[in-house]
């Protein structure tokens, strides 16, 4: 079970309060774009064992979506930030890189 | 033609009761106005205590009245609420103080059915911290607080007016399925204890 703060109303509730979104920070590749970088987009996602970057979207409270940062082996969140942003904001990955040295997702480290 | 003003309002369950070790009652109707757009705006400001009265809650919080309400429901939506024979005459008002189209004002009365827990102050709270995934004890869950969340599988609002008293609002559509699942949690025999 997971605890998630959702940044845009303050609740700190469980899991059931909220509904996973997905890999974060994609970059949309549409028309025009290489079939390699449309299948990546389409595609590929990461299923990591530890450091997860995710979007949640806080379905029963304000409705409003966010990030989240976590471990998908302890479950523990390290995170969570706005959704308005391609990349998780660095005094989060500060913490991150405290607890998982050497951690690695996508191209953050 | 058919008659515009047409017959009176009925609520979802028809002021249904049950009498448990909290009594849960519908609530009879009540005007409710969904407000949306910038809430640090001072067209938000105005549109909203005008036609109640009272003050802007804060984030999650519910400002209460003598028979009106504003609630906070998301960074960018209010919940107003009055007497039902009042929300024509509001929603006449709020359309003239949102002048702006980025500011939206619903009347989302007939989509919402309400529902009152009376009883002990602490049977009341132990209600709704069996089905909504919230900590209800008092220090947590003072009163003014709003909590919009999940009641057992459908989503729900509820606030403290006073001790021994909830308020709680669900969708109409629900409305028969949240008082089962509330006659069911104030059974005589259920009796926790949570907060005693």
């Amino acid at each position: 079970m997971l605890l998630l703060e959702c940044p845009n109303c303050g609740v700190i509730a469980e899991e059931t309060e909220f509904h996973g979104g997905g890999e974060a920070h994609l970059k949309r590749f549409g028309p025009g774009s290489s079939d390699q970088d449309f299948e990546g987009y389409l595609f590929q996602r990461e299923n990591p064992r530890g450091v997860h970057f995710e979007r949640w979207r806080h379905v029963t409270g304000c409705g409003k979506w966010f990030h989240a940062a976590r471990d998908t082996v302890t479950l523990e969140v390290f995170g969570t930030y706005s959704a308005q942003t391609v990349e998780p904001p660095e005094d989060l990955l500060e913490t991150i890189r405290a607890k998982r040295p050497g951690f690695k997702w996508r191209d953050i480290a | 033609m058919s008659d515009v003003t047409g017959p009176a309002p009925v609520s979802a369950l028809n002021g249904a009761v049950f009498d448990g070790y909290v009594r849960i009652a519908e609530a009879p109707m009540r005007g409710m106005i969904t407000l949306r757009g910038d809430l640090s705006s001072s067209m938000m400001r105005n549109g909203a205590t005008k036609v109640t009265g009272c003050d802007m809650p804060g984030q999650r919080q519910i400002s209460l009245g003598e028979d009106r309400v504003i609630a906070w429901m998301s960074p960018d939506e209010l919940l107003v609420g009055m007497p039902l024979s009042e929300t024509a005459e509001a929603l006449e008002t709020l359309a003239g103080t949102f002048t702006d189209p980025a500011f939206s004002a619903v009347d989302v009365t007939h989509a919402r059915a309400a529902f009152t827990l009376t009883g002990e102050d602490a049977l009341v709270r132990e209600v709704l911290a069996k089905l909504a995934p919230v900590d209800m004890s008092p220090e947590a869950f003072p009163e003014g607080s709003f909590r919009r969340t999940r009641l057992a599988q459908v989503p729900a609002a509820f606030w403290m007016p006073e001790p021994g008293r909830a308020e709680l609002v669900c969708f109409r559509s629900v409305a028969g399925y949240v008082f089962s699942i509330l006659s069911d949690a104030a059974r005589e025999d259920g009796i926790v204890g949570l907060y005693a």
